[in-house]
């Protein structure tokens, strides 16, 4: 069965005109699925949508067989549904460890088991725990931000742009890590600038332009496509 | 008396009382500015009505102000969620300037309501003038100068605790860190918009049974602190407690101590022009540094 859908979302913020037309993106199983396109396509916009963030002129979302379209954020997380926003990802006063508890808020039991896990995956956030999120590299802030949503052991876990404004080498460390979390079993659906490697790792894309789906097939097909290479891939 | 004697008991003593005061004010007016938005005029209003819950407990129990303020403070955040929930929360999704005014409105609610209840006379918790505790034999301290000083710093380290050690404690300084990474995140804004009333309208009550207690009560107390409340949490930062503690004793101390003549034997500022001490500094931080001494928020 899908583990998510949009279905024909059609989306804005607040009352002004929809920013995404008509758009369908789906995530199965076990998958890796990558969503990329231009600057301003409605990339971040599509995954907001899941959390009734916008305000929804048509379309449906769904989680497994329950339908949640609408539903507050708070709800749709204590679901199983983790997102790591493209900005504003981390608690910038709150130390590295609060930021992890936070990302735990609707557990109610000790968090130490969750907390060793996500240290055992961030290594380098161990020594820093009590220090201020804001004052972290970039790096370091995303790893916070992924080890924040990683905290609650998703069933699907959303990441807008994980690797924006990482060196090559933490980009690399940050793919081997989404392909961990997913051998795992849990799914995945990201939004990349980085189409060429995004798609690689992926086992399906979504290319949109426009606000509106332009393109969908398996990683490979798409970054075999002519059209999608002259457009996302430097030719 | 030693010049020193009379610095530290006409100066400083009262400069760290009204110091207190104005923190306790501060602490709630930033905290409610950091997570729901908007600056809350009727925090003044809470202040009074704090006061005069105490009075009636003292009134009727014959108690010390201290027994009566952990009611008082109770009560009153009872109310202030009341209001939260019948009169703010209907508008959590407006432009917060329809908060702003709706706060005006219950101000003057407030006002009118403790007027009705407890009559318009200027009142006091206790009959008869207690002496001084004396020290050395000249350092004299009244015996409730020692507890509002007292008690504001077991209520900051109480405040510290919560924000620091306590799951809803952190979730408030989250959600004022960032609002929609909150809500991602999965925080329950509500509860912690709740938990944020009820802190705020706690410590605004002990301010007021302070102001109270060190002075008299009367039913335009807690408005007429409002500025100097609102300066301190400026100074510290808006959103920031713990800029609101230190902003609040600046505030009150600068007050205070600007009357010291500080330079021959005329004091410095004519006693006259003290509260205006807090207007300047206000309108100083906000052309100089709006964001507070410690960085808060600008919009
Ligand atoms: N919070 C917002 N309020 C209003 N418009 C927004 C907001 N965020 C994004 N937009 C608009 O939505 C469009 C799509 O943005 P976004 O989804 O962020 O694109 P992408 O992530 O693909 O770069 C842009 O035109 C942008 O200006
Ligand atoms: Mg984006």
């Amino acid at each position: 069965m899908t583990v998510l859908t949009l279905r024909g979302v059609t989306a804005g913020y607040g009352d002004d005109a929809p920013i995404l037309h008509d758009v369908s993106l789906d995530l199965q199983p076990g998958e890796v699925v990558a969503i990329i396109g231009p600057n301003g396509a409605g990339k971040s916009t599509a995954m907001k949508a899941v959390f009734g963030l916008l305000h929804l002129h048509g379309g449906q979302v769904w989680l497994g067989d329950e339908e949640i379209t609408g539903e507050p954020p708070e709800r749709v997380v204590a679901r199983g549904v983790c997102f790591v926003p493209q900005t504003e990802n981390v608690f910038p006063n709150l130390t590295v460890q609060e930021n992890l508890e936070m990302g735990a808020y609707i557990l109610t039991g000790p968090l130490d088991d969750r907390l060793d896990h996500v240290y055992g995956l961030f290594p380098p956030l161990l020594e820093k725990r009590n220090q201020a999120a804001g004052t972290l590299s970039g790096g370091q802030r995303q790893m916070v931000a992924l080890g924040r949503a990683l905290m609650l052991d998703p069933k699907v876990l959303m990441l807008d742009e994980p690797t924006a404004g990482l060196s090559p080498a933490y980009a690399q460390q940050i793919f081997e890590l989404i392909g961990r979390i997913n051998g795992a079993g849990t799914p995945i659906m990201m939004v990349e600038q980085n189409a060429r490697q995004a798609l690689s790792v992926a086992h399906r894309g979504y290319v949109l332009v426009d606000g509106r789906n332009r393109h969908q097939g398996t990683g490979a097909d798409l970054i075999a496509d002519p059209e999608v290479a002259r457009m996302f891939l430097g030719g | 008396m030693g010049d020193l004697l009379i610095f530290v008991n006409f100066y400083l003593l009262p400069g760290l009382v009204l110091g207190s005061i104005y923190a306790l004010g501060a602490i709630g007016v930033s905290l409610v500015f950091g997570i729901l938005r908007f600056a809350h005029f009727a925090h003044g209003d809470m202040m009074t009505l704090g006061a005069y819950l105490a009075l009636t407990v003292v009134a009727v129990t014959g108690a010390n102000p201290m027994l009566a303020l952990p009611l008082a403070m109770i009560g009153t955040a009872i109310i202030a969620l009341g209001i939260d929930r019948w009169f703010y929360k209907p508008f959590h999704d407006k432009s917060t300037i329809v908060l702003v005014i709706a706060s005006f409105g219950i101000a003057l609610m407030l006002r009118s309501l403790i007027r009705v209840i407890w009559g318009v006379e200027i009142e006091s918790y206790s009959v008869g003038i207690s002496r001084p505790l004396v020290f050395f034999d000249s350092l004299r301290i009244a015996e409730r100068h020692i507890w509002i000083i007292g008690s504001t710093v077991v209520l900051m380290l109480i405040v510290h605790w919560l924000l620091t050690r306590t799951r809803t404690g952190k979730a408030m300084r989250a959600v004022s860190d960032s609002p929609e990474l909150a809500r991602l995140t999965g925080i329950p804004t509500e509860r912690v918009i709740k938990a944020t009333w009820m802190l705020g309208a706690a410590l605004a009550a002990a301010a007021g049974v302070f102001v109270g207690w060190d002075t008299q009560l009367q039913t335009t107390m807690g408005w007429n602190l409002l500025l100097p409340i609102f300066a301190s949490a400026i100074l510290g930062g808006i959103g920031r407690p713990y800029g609101a503690m230190a902003g609040g004793m600046v505030i009150g101390l600068a007050e205070e101590l600007s009357t010291y003549p500080w330079i021959g034997t005329e004091p410095l500022l004519s006693p006259g022009y003290k509260t205006g001490i807090a207007f300047a500094i206000m309108v100083v931080m906000l052309i100089w540094r709006p964001a507070g001494l410690l960085r808060g928020r600008v919009y």
